[in-house]
């Protein structure tokens, strides 16, 4: 039996950690963050999303605290988020907030208040390798697995680390949640960022907090073919919403270029590259090199590479990766499946 | 040392946010639950028996309040009373309302609510009189200032107040927040100059959801619930009768105790301030200067200490039975960092660090016993990851 503190955000899988913990004897204590005080969709922050965890802390029979987080999490995950964007980088703030927040400030937090370990409701896997070395493991249900925004973490974190919900199904999830009678049995998944409302989106956030800069639209020959009003709105791979009509195939954005306010669109083709430069490099358990499976987004497919010191080589010509964006490096175990070992962080050269 | 087996000692040191209910309330509010049940307003001889019950709690709080018993509109509790003289006077009024940053926030809101002024105050929370001086203008038609601070607890002379607003703002009226300080000082001369006063039961012993405020005759405010036209136009809606009656007979228990419970209270306060500031490195007491205390509440208790997280130091207390609080805490249970702290001037690193330990009437020895035992070690063990 273990003391642990059971991060619940008022969702299905939390829920039903928190609660799969208590039933294995642990003395279970659920804390919701307060991390943002603006406007959301659910995310964890609403009022409402802390009343569905604190209800279910009840129905547990489990101590529920709230911590307010909002100053730390506007310094290092929405100021740097619009930090990014206004230098023309495509950020993952949920993976900073895993960082920063979640895995720094909470564990933090736990370790002051003496409890053994921290558990969420993320879909992956601690497990230990022979050696017993600790690392991330996808979730058993692959759909929804977690690990990409969990990649950062290290040995001292993964074992601080319980993760209940890792080696079920959704699906399992859910009827267990049903099963308990819980009132989050049914609640929708969490979708995007959670301090972005569907309303106002991306593009109304960022104009209210950065300084948009006009740029030009050009053509992969140089020639001009339209214009913007804000470079820093504009995504590698993007397609629609540009307004520069009349070409045959389909026109993708290839390059930003924000020190000159270009934005360079180009086909599918040109949207192809065989290295991805990187920066900022971290590892599960000691450096990595050689032939990795790599994951670009939360929720992509993986594909294969050799990694270098700075760089990646795509095994396979692959899209270009925004700056900002992280890639998270895999390896296949023969007991375990695919299993975290690093990540790194897009960047332009 | 505790012996094994016997409950934990229990220390409930939040008196600021409520109080425990007095048997003398709730020996009052049953009866007007069982058999005296009408409605107040309604033409036969129950209903009559209620009304009475009304008329008889406004005769009881009026001498406490320094006021007549007509001029006592019963609300839901304090923020509703402060709501209805400032919204309701600038709704009558309009011009502008003023008040100092570091009100409650029924009032703090309420007057940003209007668009009103919010001035600067001192180091202690106080208004700031040359600021105050600066806004006050013939247009001004409403300045709030609270007579005792809920977080802080340092209590604040109307008179000076009253003074700059006869010189410069003639139209204002003047309301004061008595929430926190109708327990534990004379409110009827404290407030005399005041135009309105709010004060909320639960904080002297009253059940909570029941409060007043002072509309002193020929005083105008819009009501702010518009209906049956009950408590003569200026707060619609059938009185709530059981909660009325007990706050009645918690006022009247209090008022006949305060002078000897501030006595009481305020020795075990300061013996709680002093062993937790000589026992805890750092520890600072908020809004005292040189040990003298006079300027605050009998029950204030404010310390902070640099480097400390509240919200860990409150988990950490609970643990040990020590129910205390932070700053305010906000609708979802999570400690806002304090607008009154910060209006004090006082560092944000020293105010995360901040604990109210509240005492009120109920207060025993036992558990400020309890308090000086624990607390120190608690501060300690977070010092360690500070």
């Amino acid at each position: 039996m273990a003391r642990v503190l059971c991060a619940m955000s008022g969702g299905v899988d939390s829920s039903v950690a928190a609660a799969l913990l208590r039933d294995e004897g642990h003395e279970v204590t659920g804390v919701t963050m307060k991390l943002w005080g603006g406007d959301s969709d659910t995310g964890c922050c609403s009022v409402s999303d802390v009343d569905d965890a604190r209800r279910v802390a009840d129905q547990l029979g489990i101590e529920h605290h709230v911590f307010n987080f909002g100053e730390d999490f506007e310094k290092w995950v929405v100021g740097p988020y619009v930090a990014d964007h206004q230098a023309g980088r495509t950020p993952n703030p949920c993976i900073e907030c895993n960082r920063h927040i979640k895995f720094d400030r909470l564990l933090e937090r736990a370790e002051v208040l003496e409890f053994d370990y921290v558990a969420t409701g993320h879909h992956a896997k601690v497990v230990r390798a022979d050696d017993g070395t600790l690392l991330l493991g996808r979730g058993y249900d692959y759909a929804k697995d977690q690990s990409y925004v969990l990649h950062m973490l290290d040995q001292i974190q993964l074992a601080k680390l319980l993760l209940p919900i890792g080696s079920m199904t959704k699906d399992r999830v859910r009827e267990l949640a049903a099963g308990y009678g819980m009132r989050t049995a049914s609640k929708p998944d969490s979708q995007d960022v959670c301090f972005i409302t569907s309303v106002q989106g991306r593009g109304k956030f960022l104009e209210e907090r950065i300084n948009l800069t006009p740029g030009r639209i050009v053509d992969t020959d140089g020639s001009q073919v339209g214009q913007v009003e804000g470079v820093q709105l504009v995504t590698i791979g993007q397609r629609k919403g540009l307004d520069v009509g009349g070409h045959a195939t389909p026109r993708y954005v290839v390059d930003i270029d924000v020190p000159t306010s270009t934005i360079t669109l180009g086909t599918k083709n040109d949207l192809l590259t065989n290295v991805t430069a990187l920066t900022n490099a971290e590892w599960s358990a000691g450096a990595v090199s050689g032939n990795v499976l790599v994951q670009t987004n939360a929720h992509g497919d993986t594909a294969t590479a050799v990694l270098g010191a700075d760089s990646i080589t795509w095994d396979k010509p692959h899209r270009k990766i925004a700056a900002g964006q992280s890639l998270v490096f895999y390896r296949q175990d023969p007991e375990h499946g695919e299993l975290v070992v690093g990540g790194a962080t897009a960047t332009k050269r | 040392m505790q012996n094994p087996g016997e409950p934990k000692p229990v220390a409930y040191l939040d008196n600021a946010a409520t109080t425990p209910v007095r048997q003398v309330a709730i020996d009052a509010m049953v009866p007007m639950m069982s058999n005296c049940f009408a409605n107040p307003s309604g033409a036969h001889r129950m209903a009559r028996e209620a009304r009475r019950a009304l008329d008889d709690a406004r005769d009881v709080l009026a001498p406490g309040l320094g006021c007549e018993p007509g001029d006592i509109v019963f609300t839901a509790g304090g923020t509703e009373a402060d709501n209805l003289a400032i919204i309701g006077a600038h709704q009558r009024h309009g011009g502008i309302v003023v008040c100092p940053a570091a009100e409650h926030h029924a009032v703090l809101h309420a007057v940003e609510h209007c668009g009103g002024t919010v001035v600067a105050t001192d180091n202690q929370g106080r208004v700031d009189l040359a600021a105050l001086a600066e806004v006050l203008t013939p247009e001004v038609t409403l300045v709030s200032v609270m007579l005792a601070n809920n977080e802080s607890g340092v209590v604040q002379s109307l008179d000076p107040v009253a003074d700059l607003i006869a010189e410069q703002a003639p139209n204002a009226l003047l309301h004061t927040d008595a929430v926190q300080a109708f327990p534990w000082i004379d409110v009827a001369t404290a407030a005399a100059r005041a135009d309105m006063i709010s004060i909320s039961a639960h904080k002297f012993g009253g059940p909570k959801g029941v409060g007043a405020l002072v509309v002193r005759e020929g005083v105008d405010i819009a009501p702010q619930l518009i209906g049956g036209g009950q408590e003569r136009d200026r707060r619609s809606g059938t009185q709530n009768v059981p909660g009325i009656v007990a706050m009645a007979a918690a006022a009247q228990e209090m008022l006949a105790t305060r002078d000897e419970t501030v006595a009481r209270i305020a020795a075990q306060r300061d013996r709680l301030v002093d062993g937790l500031v000589e026992a805890v490195d750092g520890m600072i007491e908020t809004a005292v200067v040189n040990g003298d205390r006079s300027q605050k509440v009998a029950g204030s208790c404010h310390v902070c200490v640099e480097g400390v997280e509240s919200e860990a130091l409150l988990v950490l207390l609970e643990r040990e039975n020590i129910f205390g609080s932070a700053a305010s805490s906000c609708s979802s249970g999570a400690q806002d960092p304090s607008h009154v702290l910060a209006a004090m001037g006082i560092e944000r690193s020293m105010a995360g660090g901040s604990l109210r330990l509240s005492l009120g009437f109920a207060t025993t020895d036992a558990e400020i016993e309890h308090a000086l035992a624990v607390v120190p070690a608690v501060f300690d063990r977070l010092k360690m990851f500070g």
